[in-house]
């Protein structure tokens, strides 16, 4: 069995998940309701639209005339807008916070990850890589992640957004319970 | 920097604070939601919804802002969303999870982002192929819960509002 405390041991010192969480929902309104006002267009919480973005701006290095050309690039339009500098801001925010209460670690990698699969770096950057490129297909096709469809979309109770998170759970708890039940 | 990029940039910071605070951008939180073991991630995301979905309609009401209402397009969302769990339960990151991880010194995160990169440069090229496939199979559009069940939006943020204690309460009682 997997306990619990051996792998919150190290990374107890937080706030509780209801106060963190009750204030981004704090912040969300306040993102609203500023991007209304000086940019004209409310603009809600979301990450993933920046990875089509960050994939276009790669892809102009090598060659512009494709991105040009790509009816998606164009539909999300390759800039470095609100979301853009907001998904680099969670980076310093994580950061900030870390350093400031001691909970930073460099880690080679996720303790729970290395007692399934072993201490194999390129092993667990194969799977992530992996992961990572079905997990952004998936939210393209679905129109956004747990953030944009998990938190902006049910705060104004999109019908989507219901379905997706419910899609979104349901089959990663299938999937995690497939990887990582088993030898417990 | 545009008014936008700094606004975001700040929006970004505290977002990714509160991220941290709330423990949730680890890939162990996140594998042990999906393994109904800890249930972080859900009191987490769920505070947040509670709370923005009060204010929000509440400003929407008063005609302060719009909503933005992602579309009902039943093929994209039920593939998509499939297709996403899959890939954040063997990630064990979400985007925005991603980025945040590699502020508190998960360094390996940046395999998955790089993945994630890649995987939208994939679906870029693709889209043409999705449109014609699986986007195409049946949109409902930008629909909204409270009028596709006929209630007032304040009935149900009410029940959403009961519904998300009664799980809290739960959780707590279980130790969860």
């Amino acid at each position: 069995m997997i306990n619990p405390e051996q792998i919150t041991a190290s990374y107890s010192k937080g706030w509780s998940p209801y106060l963190a969480g009750a204030l981004v929902g704090v912040l969300a309104i306040f993102s609203v309701y500023l991007t209304t006002i000086y940019m004209g267009k409310s603009t809600y919480l979301g990450a993933s639209t920046t990875f089509v973005r960050a994939a276009g701006l790669a892809v102009q290095i090598v060659d512009p005339s494709y991105v040009a050309e790509n009816t998606y690039y164009m539909k999300e339009k390759v800039v470095v807008d609100w979301q853009f500098l907001m998904v680099i801001g969670i980076f310093f925010g994580a950061l900030l916070s870390s350093k400031l209460d001691g909970s930073f670690k460099l880690e080679r990698l996720p303790p729970l990850w290395e007692k399934h699969f072993g201490s194999s770096v390129p092993k667990r950057a194969v799977f992530a890589f992996v992961g990572g490129i079905v997990a952004m297909i998936g939210a393209r096709l679905a129109d956004g992640c747990p953030s944009g469809h998990g938190l902006s979309g049910m705060m104004q109770l999109s019908v989507s957004s219901f379905v997706a998170l419910a899609m979104f759970f349901s089959f990663g708890v299938i999937v995690a319970n497939l990887l990582y039940r088993k030898g417990n | 920097m545009s008014i936008d990029q700094l606004l975001g940039l700040a929006t970004g910071v505290i977002f990714g604070f509160l991220l941290q605070k709330g423990r949730v951008l680890r890939y162990d939180k996140q594998v042990a939601a999906l393994l109904l073991k800890d249930m972080t991630i859900f009191k987490f995301m769920l505070s947040a919804i509670l709370v923005g979905m009060f204010g929000i309609l509440a400003l929407h009401e008063m005609g302060l802002i719009t909503l933005s209402l992602k579309a009902m397009n039943v093929g994209g969302v039920l593939v998509g969303g499939a297709l996403f769990g899959v890939g954040w339960a063997v990630m064990g990151y979400c985007p925005g999870t991603s980025i945040g991880a590699m502020g508190e010194g998960r360094w390996t995160a940046i395999f998955g982002i790089i993945g994630m990169v890649v995987g939208a440069g994939i679906y870029a090229q693709m889209y043409p192929f999705f449109k014609s496939t699986v986007l195409a199979w049946s949109d409902l559009g930008k629909i909204g819960l409270p009028e596709t069940i006929g209630v007032n939006h304040w009935v149900v943020a009410i029940v959403f509002a009961f519904i998300t204690l009664g799980m809290f309460r739960w959780f707590e009682k279980k130790g969860l």
